[in-house]
């Protein structure tokens, strides 16, 4: 997992709440059995006119042109800012992935599903949760600012806006140390393989018709 | 101290805990399909690591599976859609390489979807912690399990080290009393509690289900309940243990063994009777519906929060306050070709989905069998599928001769999968089709792009299939 430490990176506005999986990634693409090449395909259904197939090159299918993702403006954004419940629906990792693929780093919402969430830290992403109003304010200067960009400072806990406003927010102590440090939480947890053999044996023998073969 | 089911569940799984409550918890049963493990399995073989405990995994394909054609060819042959097909046979060759207590393969006439196999199979056990990577794991929570969807990292997670990195969530009862009036069932019981609290209500909870409505369910009943517990945004949601409970896993396949004291059953029913919330422990939200005020519910929308009576109209989006959800109803109403001050009753329907892990069990099945038998689809229905749970849900229901009353009427009888739910295979709307679909997701595109779903119980949909058009299926038993 690639480390995120600080990200400097243009904001792209999504103003729709209860975003689901199903369209950060459509059902078509969930065949595939990488974990790459999702990007070009994130929302397809709001992105593009057509349908998309997997595997298909997408470089001349017609883009929706209401759709804010596609706004020249917003081009080689990192930062996505959006609604409450971001995220929710299906459990598919497929959606970090695809956001990821596509360039996203950091989400800013007001809320997100809790399987969401969970899987953005998996994979690199930052997911952050403002107030109603901090994030209807960041919406109205993304709007208004051609070029808007944010810096988010991960070790500091802030956000970091062009007007010199710094916007705390919260973060989970252990995976913000797993997303600095860019580590696999695998190799943390078998640190405490002693602590699982010893919690199976204590079940083993207490509840043994759970390793009945 | 008194302590809630969850309480007891989560320390009961407790590996260990730091101070600022990141826990490692056991898991005790893996169930694993074809769309969410392949890249878990790819990466604990680029890590070089081996399966922890593989006696866990229970293994069946269920989204990609066709359901008709599987006479054409032998095994996968019969797959079409070489991608899907790949999927599949990713699956059996992982499983092939890895093992498990289990595997269901394509064909197999206990294979099926994942969430109804594992309870068939009494693979789901009371007291137990069940993930799978898809958010309907909530289901096996009806068996006073801690259940819940977990992502690809997770699972390959899972299959290194048998834990996972968690927190404690915070704890929800939602009490719903009373008697059900006729007509109304889990499917109407669960549409109401999202309509209540809304699809990020249950965000950071734990669910309990309880109240005498709940404890009159049967354990399909409180299947469909927990099953669309994430609908509400809750990851868990649970059902105490009680006679229904134990009277259901006795004898299945993997149930524990023996008769007798000193038995294996004997001891995990001593445990099981212990999984139920004490009398006065708190929780941190509580939420009360009164039973018999519920109706038969349709969605109307594109989220299953967007729910009504079949008696109601439409809402208009011109008396919500909140800017946000207005834009979200405007869209919605949009995107379904609906208008708000309208009854949902009288809107013609396309198609008519009957299947998915919410309601493909035999009782599903038998309830609207009933409505249909000795009826016909209406003309301007294209196509009305039923799609059962598993294997052996189709095998009971043809001994029950289900299967003619369906198809006397004009419905399709399928092979068993996830099928039209979300449409990974060749099952799904067309743009601008209007299903009766008694799925848990009405999200655009879900059951195909530009498709229109509609939300409701079995019997709701039977009656829909029937009369060409959402109808008061009180008006038809």
């Amino acid at each position: 997992m690639d480390k995120f430490v600080v990200l400097d990176g243009l904001v792209a506005p999504l103003d729709r709440a209860n975003v689901d999986t199903d369209a950060i990634i459509p059902k078509q693409f969930l065949k595939s059995i990488n974990r790459s090449g999702f990007g070009p395909f994130a929302f397809d259904e709001w992105r593009y006119m057509d349908v998309g197939q997997p595997g298909q090159d997408c470089t001349n299918r017609p883009l929706n042109p209401q759709f804010s993702l596609n706004q020249p403006q917003f081009k080689g954004a990192s930062v996505l800012l959006t609604r409450q419940n971001f995220g929710c629906g299906s459990s598919r990792e497929h959606a970090p992935w695809a956001l990821l693929d596509y360039g996203f780093r950091a989400i800013i919402a007001e809320s997100f599903a809790d399987i969401f969430f969970n899987n953005c830290f998996k994979n690199g992403i930052l997911p952050i949760v403002l107030p109603t109003q901090v994030v209807d304010k960041l919406f109205s200067e993304t709007l208004a600012t051609p070029g808007y960009r944010l810096i988010v400072d991960l070790p500091n806990q802030v956000v970091r806006t062009p007007g010199g406003e710094a916007i705390p927010f919260d973060v989970d102590a252990f995976r913000k140390e797993c997303l600095i440090n860019g580590w696999d939480d695998i190799g943390l947890t078998l640190r405490h393989a002693d602590a699982i053999h010893a919690y199976e044996e204590r079940r083993r023998h207490e509840q043994p018709w759970l390793f009945a073969k | 101290m008194a302590k809630t089911l969850y309480d007891k569940l989560w320390e009961n799984h407790l590996v260990r805990q730091e101070d600022d409550g990141t826990a490692l918890i056991y898991i005790d049963r893996h169930l694993v399909h074809e769309v969410t493990s392949p890249q878990a399995f790819e990466g604990l073989r680029m890590a070089n690591r081996k399966a922890w405990r593989i006696e866990s995994v229970v293994a069946t394909a269920d989204h990609n599976t066709p359901t008709d054609g599987w006479e054409k060819a032998e095994g996968t042959a019969c797959i079409d859609d070489e991608i899907s097909r790949l999927q599949v046979d990713t699956l059996d060759k992982n499983i092939r390489a890895n093992g498990a207590l289990a595997y269901f393969p394509f064909k197999d006439v206990r294979q099926g979807i994942v969430h109804v196999v594992g309870p068939e199979q009494g693979a789901t056990l009371p007291g137990m912690t069940v993930v799978c990577g898809d958010s309907h794991t909530s289901t096996h929570g009806a068996f006073a399990a801690l259940a819940f969807g977990i992502g690809t990292s997770e699972v390959e997670h899972v299959l290194a080290t048998q834990t996972l990195v968690s927190k404690k969530s915070k704890s929800m009862l939602i009490r719903v009393e009373g008697p059900l009036g006729k007509g109304v069932g889990a499917k109407d019981i669960v549409l109401a509690i999202i309509g209540k609290i809304g699809t990020a209500g249950g965000t950071g909870y734990a669910i309990e289900f309880a109240g005498s409505a709940i404890r009159g369910l049967s354990m399909e009943g409180r299947m469909t309940i927990c099953n669309m517990a994430i609908e509400a945004g809750a990851r868990a949601g649970m059902v105490a243990v009680d006679d229904t409970t134990i009277n259901y896993v006795r004898g299945r396949p993997f149930a524990p063994k023996g008769s007798g004291s000193g038995s294996d059953w004997d001891k995990a029913v001593a445990y099981w009777r212990t999984l139920h919330t004490d009398e006065g422990a708190q929780f941190d939200k509580v939420v009360e519906l009164d039973a018999r005020a519920i109706t038969p519910q349709v969605t109307w929308g594109t989220s299953p929060e967007m729910v009504i009576g079949i008696k109601d109209m439409i809402p208009d989006p011109a008396k919500e306050q909140d800017p946000v959800k207005r834009e979200g109803m405007e869209r919605a109403l949009a995107y379904m070709g609906l208008n708000p001050n309208t009854p949902i009753a009288g809107v013609p329907v396309d198609k008519v989905f009957i299947g998915s892990c919410t309601n493909s069990r035999i009782e599903d099945l038998r309830q609207a069998a009933a409505i249909v038998r000795g009826r016909s689809v209406a003309a301007n229905v294209k196509l009305a599928l039923v799609v059962p749970g598993s294997g052996l849900v189709k095998r009971q229901a043809e001994e029950e001769g289900l299967d003619k009353i369906f198809k006397a009427a004009g419905f399709e009888w399928r092979e068993p999968g996830c099928s039209m739910c979300l449409g990974m295979n060749a099952d799904r709307l067309s743009p601008g089709e209007r299903c009766a679909s008694t799925s848990n997701r009405n999200f655009e595109g879900r059951q195909g792009p530009m498709g229109r779903t509609h939300l409701v119980s079995p019997i709701m949909a039977a009656a829909a299939a029937v009369a060409g058009r959402f109808v008061d299926v009180r008006e038809v038993l």
